[in-house]
């Protein structure tokens, strides 16, 4: 039973020039009851409402782009992993793309289908952890979390037999991926997927219609269409606001024009809206999974002409971005010829939709401010990279 | 009609109460260490050098190239290249490392080492049940800790452990001092002499 | 034996001491008789309570509660206890170190004052007040004291403004609570908690007269037990208690064996609401059905008060928290307005003759606006379920 504690040191009370009214600062620190990782929030509340909201971040920083710069292109596939340590592999796809646009690298059927499939995984298990720490944050005692990990742990046990390892996958190379689906992975897949659907009906009976979670999440933390666009969200958060923006449908990146499937949209942009998206998404991706699972053919599984060692592309730039299930994930690089990349920079989806915090949170309740937070979907390893 | 969400609700986990005694679906817990979950073949933890045959040094198959030491990308493997060779699989005199430490607290497991190894000498481990009492030393393994034996990666990684198997021998079948030609037939002295 | 016998067990073993004492301690030893067991008892329910919330929980989140210590985990409190007595108890320096000392006291005191007049079987309870039941609604407000002591002695901003939050959600959620127990008063004629017991443990057909059976009796349960979870401040009313993300609870500055006291006062509270619960809506000790009436009457007690707890543990897995200004917003807009309702629907019951109409108007008029209310609620936020649309 673990709750945030503050020094008494910790607090301010200051005078706002405008009124009488006395301001309690507070400050939500680093560690947290309430998940997401090092995170702290230095919050102006009056009374109930919040006035100001400055958030603070750093605490996760590890120099991830100026390793990159001494790094070879492969040797910082690795670290790509641990920057959204949640969807690895739709972090090593990015990477790869970029790359792959830098060097002018042909990737083969095989390899796509396969990207597809183990990226739509991803994007599964990560809205399913969300929504489970979502509903924690609420206070649901750990649930429908339990029950989100449960599905969770299946997809994680597909990517170990795949990959190797169930979080760090390092499963993107350039030109393809590390290697081929060993037997039995795409029936026990097949399974998995099936039994997707069933598992959303069941939260969907549990969470959706109960009271207590309408009342709270309903008109909380939200979000205008201009100020979303103008502050550069994108993802779920984007979309919930009524904002029809998905790179799947937008850059058509891999050979997601081959697939079917629809992009669900919000129309108020508040907390509830993000968590039925998230939950529509997760269908929808059920739905890609079962079409690149049939429609899979034999080939290569990476671009035989790309070396692994001495991979040297030429100097230029270039800006590889994916629809990561956290929103637009982007790779800048600069290529001067030599085998490591003069400039990397990663773009992070949740360091951007976490701008506009302040302006959902203004004026809400206290209480409302974790749960605002749970619905922005950070993860800290890729707010400092 | 208030309270109608909150049923449906209750209802649900009621079902997951009462299923989590009937189906396994519903209780997924394997009580460690008592149970442990069946192991998967591809899943890597630390590297580890294989040996052919009984003795681990002089079995050894790296030569020392230096390749997983430079690729790998946070620098724990640390190889010290011998002044002296020793033969290989196929006879050859190769060089071979007179250490060859890697760093396991470093170590992140991404397997770079494995994909650039040309020789097969370096693979990927699975065992997790390291625990240590010091954070350095004892962290850091040496040759003799590293040298596994080629049935042990059977053991672990059977299927890819058979491939590497098959490439072997097929590529010392390549290199192999061919057979010395078999002798002509003996001159037929005895009937010459006869004659 | 006769099933007579082995339900006044403890009344005849009880007789049986008293009768071996000189008759000037007589009263002081009967006190101590009747006191230790309930002392005895409801802590080990307690302990058994919290291996069972938490088996419940874990079965419920598809995994295993605690299962190492003892069989089935079982012996899991003792472990607790001994952990909680072997902590250091942390005081901080700028607290009232006296009230800090008395707040888990007083907790755990008006706790155990509440069961001196339940009727745990026939004839056995501790003492049988004619005020019985304002005695226990004056003792329970003694823990809202407590929880105030608790926070406003920590000296810290955060268990000030938690304790506070706790007291204004324990006192709205008091009226509630007296207001659906006056349907019983008005049913009974009587504040003793004997003799509402003893008014329903008459059968019909071989069914209980239980009050739980009449759409008032059912209305005032429900609402009852609303309150009573909302007084113990479990979820989905621990918003002073559980991460209560920045405001930490009133309790926060206690460590060791006093933050166990806290935990054994708020689980002994509610271990007497449901028993008044059950005394009156529930019957008491009577046996559901006449037939069954040989199994002990303490034993029926027990199982329904096991009932009533596995339903908290029930609702705690499964509903997330209710934010402050709803949790008010619920109990003076929605319970208090049910609670008049259903005194109205009580009286009419009273004065209309026996038969269906009398059933089909109370009912009628308990849902009714019930359905009002709780659309009256929901208005103000305009909370539905909603539908998407999918782009293009």
């Amino acid at each position: 039973m673990t709750t945030a504690t503050l020094p008494p040191s910790a607090t301010l009370i200051s005078q706002s020039a405008d009124s009488d009214t006395q301001l309690l600062e507070v400050s939500m620190g680093p560690q947290h009851p309430s998940t997401h990782g090092v995170f702290r929030m230095d919050v102006a509340l009056d009374g109930e409402h919040v006035v100001k909201l400055k958030p603070i971040f750093g605490y996760l920083h590890r120099n991830h782009e100026k390793i990159a710069e001494n790094e070879t292109y492969l040797g910082s596939m690795p670290y790509t992993d641990r920057l959204d340590y949640f969807c690895s592999i739709t972090n090593n796809w990015a990477y790869a793309l970029a790359v792959e646009k830098l060097a002018g690298v042909v990737v083969p059927e095989r390899a796509e289908y396969l990207r597809v499939i183990t990226g739509e995984l991803t994007r599964l298990q990560n809205h399913a952890s969300l929504v489970g720490f979502l509903m924690q944050d609420m206070g649901a005692s750990g649930t429908p979390l339990m029950y989100a990990f449960r599905e969770r742990e299946k997809i994680l046990d597909l990517f170990e037999a795949l990959t190797g390892a169930r979080m760090m996958c390092n499963y993107m190379r350039f030109g393809g991926c590390r290697c081929d689906l060993p037997e039995g992975w795409l029936a026990q897949a097949k399974q998995v997927v099936d039994a997707f659907p069933r598992f959303l009906d069941e939260f969907e009976r549990l969470l959706s219609g109960n009271e207590i979670i309408m009342a709270r999440t309903q008109g909380v933390g939200v979000l205008s269409k201009e100020l979303a666009i103008n502050a550069g969200v994108t993802g779920p958060m984007l979309r919930a606001c009524g904002v029809n923006y998905d790179l799947r449908k937008v850059d058509k990146y891999g050979i997601y024009d081959r697939f079917n499937f629809r992009v669900p949209l919000g129309e108020h942009g508040d907390v509830y809206d993000r968590y039925m998206i998230r939950l529509l998404e997760m269908r929808e991706s059920v739905g890609i999974l079962r079409q690149a699972m049939r429609d899979l053919p034999e080939g290569p599984f990476t671009d035989p002409k790309t070396k692994v060692r001495n991979f040297r592309p030429k100097p230029g730039e270039a800006y590889g971005r994916i629809e990561a299930p956290k929103g637009e994930l982007g790779f800048y690089l600069i290529s001067d010829g030599t085998p490591n990349p003069y400039r990397y920079r990663v773009r992070p989806p949740s360091l951007i939709n976490l701008t506009v915090l302040e302006d959902m949170c203004l004026g809400q309740n206290i209480a409302d401010v974790v749960i605002i937070l749970g619905s922005v979907d950070i993860v800290m390893g890729e707010v400092d990279r | 009609m208030l309270g109608e969400g909150i049923l449906k609700g209750l209802a649900e986990t009621a079902r997951n109460f009462f299923g989590s005694y009937v189906s396994k679906d519903r209780l997924t817990t394997i009580q460690f260490p008592e149970e442990r979950a069946p192991r998967i073949e591809a899943s890597r933890n630390f590297p580890f050098l294989v040996y052919d045959g009984t003795d681990p040094m002089a079995g050894l198959r790296c030569v020392s190239c230096l390749i997983c030491e430079k690729e790998c990308p946070p620098k724990c493997i640390f190889i010290e290249k011998s002044t002296d060779k020793k033969p290989d699989a196929v006879g050859k005199p190769q060089f071979y490392p007179s250490k060859f430490n890697i760093d396991v607290s470093v170590c992140m497991s991404c397997q770079i080492c494995v994909e650039v190894c040309p020789f097969d000498a370096i693979k990927m481990d699975n065992a997790f049940e390291l625990s240590a009492t010091d954070r350095f030393d004892a962290l850091l393994f040496n040759k003799q800790q590293l040298a596994k034996p080629n049935e042990y990666y059977h053991e672990i990684h059977p299927t890819e452990a058979a491939e590497v198997d098959a490439a072997l021998a097929a590529a010392r079948a390549k290199v192999a001092p061919k057979p010395p030609p078999p002798p002509p037939p003996a001159p037929p002295t005895t009937e010459a002499a006869a004659q | 034996m006769t099933p007579d016998t082995i339900d006044q067990i403890f009344v005849t073993a009880k007789h049986w001491l008293l009768g071996y004492t000189p008759s000037a301690l007589q009263p002081i030893v009967s006190a101590i008789l009747s006191v230790v067991p309930i002392l005895v008892v409801f802590p080990l329910l307690f302990a058994i309570t919290t291996v069972l919330e938490r088996k419940g929980l874990g079965r419920i989140q598809n995994r295993y509660g605690p299962n190492r210590v003892g069989p089935y985990g079982f012996s899991q409190p003792i472990a607790d206890g001994i952990k909680s007595l072997t902590k250091e108890d942390v005081i901080p320096r700028s607290a009232d170190q006296v009230v800090h000392f008395l707040a888990p006291l007083l907790l755990v005191l008006a706790a155990f004052l509440g069961y001196a007049i339940l009727p745990i079987g026939r004839n056995m309870v501790i003492t049988n007040l004619n005020a019985g039941l304002l005695y226990f609604f004056a003792i329970g407000s003694m823990v809202e004291l407590a929880v105030f002591m608790a926070g406003w002695s920590s000296r810290s901003k955060y268990s000030l403004l938690g304790a506070m939050r706790a007291v204004a959600q324990m006192i709205s959620y008091e009226i509630p609570l007296v207001l659906a127990s006056v349907v019983i008063i008005m049913a009974t004629g009587s504040l003793s908690t004997v003799s509402i017991v003893e008014q329903q443990a008459h059968y019909t057909y071989s069914l209980p007269h239980w009050f739980v059976f009449t759409p008032w009796g059912f209305a005032g349960f429900l609402l009852f037990m609303i309150a009573a979870t909302a007084e113990s401040n479990r979820s989905p009313f621990d918003l002073p208690e559980g991460e209560s993300e920045i405001i930490a609870g009133y309790y926060i500055e206690y460590s060791g064996f006093k933050f166990a006291l806290f935990f054994l006062g708020e689980y002994l509270g509610m271990f007497a609401t449901s028993g008044l619960a059950i005394t009156l809506f529930l019957g008491g000790w009577s046996a559901p059905f006449s037939f069954l009436t040989w199994v002990p009457s303490y034993l029926w007690f027990f199982l329904k008060l096991l009932v009533l707890i596995c339903v908290f543990i029930w609702i705690r897995g499964t509903l997330p928290r209710l934010r402050q200004d709803q949790l008010m917003n619920l109990a003076w807009k929605f319970m208090l307005p049910m609670t008049l309702i259903n005194i109205f629907t009580a009286a009419l019951w009273h004065f209309m003759p026996a038969g269906i109409i009398r059933w089909l108007a109370c009912a009628a008029l308990l849902v009714i606006p019930c359905i009002a209310l709780s659309r009256g609620l929901k208005q103000g936020k305009k909370l539905q379920v909603r539908t998407y649309r999918f782009a293009e």
